[in-house]
């Protein structure tokens, strides 16, 4: 009975994404999929952490910017006038940077008494700040002054994209090891403004440190996993092919093209799936559920609650991060100035919530669904607006002034979707098992 | 001479927006902290009800500058407050029947209220940009200035000048007012000893008689008034516009949990922490330093130790030394 009423939510998704092919084109269709099957990888991630742990991660965005960075470090070309003017001192005064927080770390353990403590922390941080400085900012102007035009930046390592999606989700479970340390033994809301914080500073870092990802100038032209359209519609063999179908060889290639990515995304999403279905099945996912439930009591059993958020908490953040860097190769350019929580952050919280936390295969579904209605209320409520105003007159001041704000009808629907879910269904449309 | 001269750039540049931009958020926190000590829960919304409550007053300014209406050197904004704290009392009034009254009576746990929160801030969001859109907008009218910095000048002889923009000085003077009405309401009157008492022992206040709907009901209007109230002095200081109001939610929770999440004269203190150090943290010291060092010392750079995008790092530092060392803020706040 759940089964088969879980597959006709996933028909219907799928009913759904074929209408808009066959209303409005085939690429808005297959665009949607793409961002869907991310989005659906962004749900499994927080899932994890707030359907598995109960931790109230409100960060996502940092995550997946992170993921983002990877994909420009990795696949774009290193600059090599940049590394020789300053790149080995950029990476020397950040490991002083590092050595300095070491230092202040030891001294609190070390040091027992109240007041030297302090005094050392303090002392140690504030020279170590200016010492940090003083290397860093020569290093950064020589990096930032070579092309500025076009690159101003260290560049990558210049390997295929694809490895940016692993790495990606290292990158961000290096990130969230440093926050869970500091922050998870916090109660729930405190957590959820530190991991707000987090997110926002590693927004401002990506947009004011020229020299990692030239900031607002933005990294443009990535490299894909996948042929280019223009290729495509250069190969003979192709534009045969494509004509063979009846379909135009520009409007192939596009297809062809996000076609690929699909596939991709679709690989991706499926081992991920498979593995946090089986840990959710396994011991250490009951375990994962028990302090979830009761920390109390799973800690009176003998499990080291700490430790094992700490562990999700990573798990979940490496997979937005993955994420991110998928994204950021389905886009071809990373614009750190085009991060927002309400988009990054709050939306797959209402992804999670409405698919079913706790249920894997509910964020999957929420992560596809929430992601088609973020895209189509627009559309939709255009022709409402465009319906109700048909009587007045072309420049009348109200009708203008509604087909202007007919972008943001996707905010009040989303924020009216999760709250009848939560007042309705508050287990969401796949509840937990 | 140099060190009044020091002084005087201190205080154009980092005390006084400091002080002003410590009222604001001072003022932010309170409601934030109010909410969390009587309903228990971190309101996600409040960013954007605050936004909401500007967006009217801005409306209702821009209603009454068409029609001639003034208030003389004051801003007009002053006038068209009240509509808009009665217009966000009444949205609050109703999210809070429609929305959480429901998982009140359930006895929800509070990171449940904390996610429906987050459901009434993306609709909150929604509603503001629909009716008033993304852009910035500038309402404030009237003189610019209690003293200008030529004026300033002219009367003293310094080299250096100062000023003190109206709306630094209503900030002040408003946030004042409001903070000893609501200390006396919540110490003095018998609905605020109701609230107290409610914040204190839910079970023990209704056997005693109070009627908790109205303690809520009270409380979202004093609410919805301080988000108001800040977001309407934050506007007149620098200029309204929603994303910008969404983003006050960090250093406003910030200086609520800094002060002691719960405590109102804590998110006061909180408030002006957070506001002191982001200025001076952000701010390029070598304007004063050239003053006050001996001309052999003077610094060769700006002396700024983070540029000003970092100002959300700064509240966040604060943030996390003060739950790690001291977890319940710098005055007693309260965990649920």
């Amino acid at each position: 009975m759940d089964q088969t009423r879980n597959i006709l939510y996933f028909v219907a998704i799928a009913a759904l994404i074929i209408i808009t092919g066959m209303v409005q084109s085939w690429n808005s269709a297959l665009l949607i999929l793409n961002m869907g099957l991310i989005s659906a990888v962004m749900a499994l991630g927080v899932n994890l952490q707030w359907g598995f742990a109960g931790l109230f991660n409100v960060g996502v965005m940092g995550f997946v910017a992170l993921g983002g960075l990877a994909a420009v470090l990795v696949s774009t070309d290193p600059v090599s006038e940049a590394w020789s003017a300053g790149g080995l001192r950029i990476l020397f005064a950040l490991a002083v940077g590092a050595g300095i927080i070491g230092a202040t770390t030891i001294a609190y353990r070390r040091i027992t008494a109240t007041r030297p403590r302090v005094i050392a922390m303090v002392s140690i941080l504030g020279l170590g700040f200016f010492l940090y400085r003083a290397l860093l900012d020569p290093a950064v102007q020589a990096v930032e002054s070579i092309n500025p035009a076009l690159q101003g930046n260290l560049g990558g390592l210049g390997l295929p994209i694809i490895l940016a999606w692993p790495i990606g989700g290292l990158f961000a479970a290096g990130a969230a090891w440093i926050i869970g340390k500091a922050a998870l033994g916090l109660r729930s809301d405190y957590l959820a403004i530190a991991t707000l914080g987090i997110s926002e500073i590693i927004i401002a870092i990506l947009k004011n440190e020229d020299w990692l990802a030239r900031g607002v100038k933005n990294v443009i032209g990535l490299d894909r996993p996948v042929p280019k359209e223009i290729d495509l519609q250069e190969s003979a063999q192709f534009i045969e092919r494509a004509s063979g179908l009846g379909i135009d060889p520009v409007t192939a290639s596009a297809l062809f093209v996000k076609l690929n990515y699909a596939l991709l995304f679709s690989v991706v999403l499926i081992i991920l799936l498979v593995m946090v279905q089986l840990s959710l099945k396994s011991p250490w996912g009951r375990m994962m559920r028990a302090i979830r439930d009761n920390e109390t009591a799973a800690a009176a059993m003998g499990k080291n609650v700490t430790n094992r958020h700490l562990q999700i908490f990573i798990l979940g953040s490496a997979i937005c991060g993955i994420a991110g860097a998928m994204m950021t190769t389905l886009d071809g350019q990373l614009t750190p100035g085009s991060y927002q929580p309400l988009r990054f952050t709050f939306l797959i919280w209402v992804m999670v919530i409405v698919g079913g936390s706790g249920n894997n295969f509910g964020a999957v579904l929420g992560g596809f669904l929430i992601w088609f209605l973020w895209v189509q209320v627009e559309p939709m409520s255009q022709y409402l607006v465009t319906l109700l105003t048909a009587g007045m007159a072309e420049d009348n001041a109200l009708r203008l002034h509604m087909m202007e704000s007919v972008a943001y009808m996707r905010l009040l629907t989303m924020g009216l979707v999760l709250l009848l879910v939560l007042r309705f269904s508050p287990r969401g449309l796949i509840p937990e098992k | 001479m140099d060190f009044i001269n020091g002084l005087v750039v201190l205080l154009n540049f980092v005390l006084i927006p400091a002080t002003a931009y410590g009222a604001q958020l001072a003022l932010g926190a309170l409601g934030v902290t109010l909410i969390y000590g009587i309903l228990r829960f971190s309101n996600f919304a409040h960013g954007d009800t605050m936004a909401f409550g500007t967006m009217i007053t801005v409306l209702v300014t821009w209603w009454f500058q068409s029609m001639g209406i003034s208030f003389g050197p004051l801003p007009t904004a002053l006038l068209a407050l009240p509509l808009g704290i009665a217009a966000t009392a009444a949205l609050v009034l109703m999210t809070d029947r429609g929305v959480y009254q429901f998982y009140r009576a359930q006895k929800a746990k509070p990171v449940i209220l904390v996610i429906v929160s987050m459901g009434v801030m993306f609709v909150m969001n929604g509603v503001v940009r629909i009716i008033i859109g993304v852009d910035d907008q500038r309402f404030s009218d009237g003189e610019r200035f209690i003293f200008s910095v030529r004026e300033f000048k002219a009367a003293t002889g310094l080299r250096e000048g100062m000023a003190l923009k109206t709306t630094q000085g209503i900030t002040v003077i408003t946030a004042l007012i409001v903070v000893i009405a609501l200390f006396w309401f919540l110490n003095k009157t018998r609905t605020g000893k109701s609230m107290r008492a409610y914040a204190d022992n839910e079970d023990l206040a209704l056997l005693s008689g109070i009627n908790p709907e109205r303690v809520v009901a009270v409380i979202w209007i004093i609410v919805a008034a301080l988000a108001t109230i800040a977001g309407v002095l934050y506007g007149l200081d620098k200029s309204f516009k929603p994303f910008t109001y969404f983003q006050l939610l960090l250093p406003i929770f910030a200086s609520a949990i800094v002060g002691g999440l719960g405590n109102p004269l804590g998110a006061i203190a909180g408030g002006f922490v957070v506001a002191y150090s982001e200025v001076m943290i952000t701010y390029a010291w070598k304007k004063v330093l050239k003053y006050w060092m001996p001309e052999s010392l003077e610094p060769s750079t700006l002396m700024q130790l983070l540029s000003t995008e970092y100002k959300f790092a700064v509240s966040f530092m604060i943030l996390i030394v003060v739950l790690l060392f001291r977890p319940t803020g710098l005055f007693k706040g309260k965990a649920y």
